[in-house]
């Protein structure tokens, strides 16, 4: 019984990742494939729980669906009706035949690699403990064997911040921009 | 292990990979292109947890941690660069970004 309904979460949630991620691609509206988006990441969270990643699922819906996901709304609000662009235009041009043969071949050269090369190595899981994932043991193997790791991830992060703080300050071309622009709107209202 | 095993995991990782990376060819809205780029890296995170429940070891995880702090900091840069462009008046189309072209 318990394990009938492991099985029934688990395609409930591999199906919704799967849809909602074709949503993500196909929608033309930046703002429903944001939302799709926040749905991919909330059933890949019930994926990472059933794989016995509890603390990364949580970790998941906090900074995915909640910072990450937020940031991106906001963005897409910003950028007003210029956010969203269709498909490359004019019918299935060579590109996008190749972008569908390209992913394809990913695709195909994976679940091959996973068929040939490990076949019975998947079946065969190790035994866990009770604690496997939980944020106790994430904090210390984090802390502990993989200090260099937390360390480098924090440089990161930091430079990131940097950066957008670079990106975000205005530019004297912009200024000039923006001023072209007023005076622009300035003799369009006295015409 | 109860429920399915590990195989079908690293599959629903792969038809995730693929369906980003469709994304992140097909579209020319670079805005979509970083949403698409997330679906690729969760999909990797994805396949990073189940080999991690797969050894038994916490190594796996601790990457897939590693992974969501650089993915943050790449939608951070991303929209940063966005937003600079759209504040330039340039075409938001990944196709028509020739600024940087020598």
């Amino acid at each position: 019984m318990g394990n009938f309904l492991v099985w029934a979460v688990w395609l409930v949630a591999a199906f919704a990742c799967l849809g909602s991620g074709i949503a993500v691609v196909s929608f033309t509206n930046a703002f429903y494939s944001a939302l799709a988006l926040i749905g991919n990441l909330g059933s890949l969270a019930v994926l990472f729980l059933l794989a016995s990643a509890e603390f990364l699922a949580a970790a998941q819906v906090l900074v995915y669906a909640g910072a990450v996901m937020v940031m991106f709304l906001f963005v897409i609000a910003y950028l007003g009706d210029t956010a969203g662009l269709p498909f490359r235009g004019g019918g299935p041009s060579w590109v996008s035949v190749g972008a569908v043969v390209a992913a394809t071949a990913i695709l195909v050269e994976v679940v091959v690699a996973i068929g040939l090369k490990a076949g019975n190595a998947l079946s065969s899981v190790d035994e866990i403990e009770s604690s496997f994932g939980s944020p106790g043991e994430i904090g210390r193997v984090f802390l502990t064997d993989h200090l260099l790791a937390f360390e480098i991830t924090s440089i990161v992060l930091l430079i990131a911040a940097v950066g957008g703080v670079i990106l975000g300050t205005r530019t004297r071309a912009e200024d000039e921009l923006d001023a072209q622009g007023a005076a622009g709107q300035e003799t369009y209202g006295r015409a | 292990m109860a429920g399915p095993e590990i195989t079908w995991y690293l599959i629903v990782s792969a038809i995730l990979f693929s369906i980003g990376t469709l994304g992140v060819l097909l579209r020319r809205s670079p805005l979509i292109v970083l949403l698409s780029l997330e679906i690729m890296l969760n999909a990797s995170n994805l396949a990073l947890i189940s080999f991690a429940r797969l050894h038994g070891g916490h190594d796996g995880q601790i990457f897939a941690l590693a992974v969501m702090a650089v993915a943050a900091s790449e939608v951070v840069v991303g929209l940063g660069l966005i937003v600079a462009v759209s504040r330039r008046r340039l075409t938001l189309d990944v196709d028509s970004f020739r600024v940087l072209r020598g």
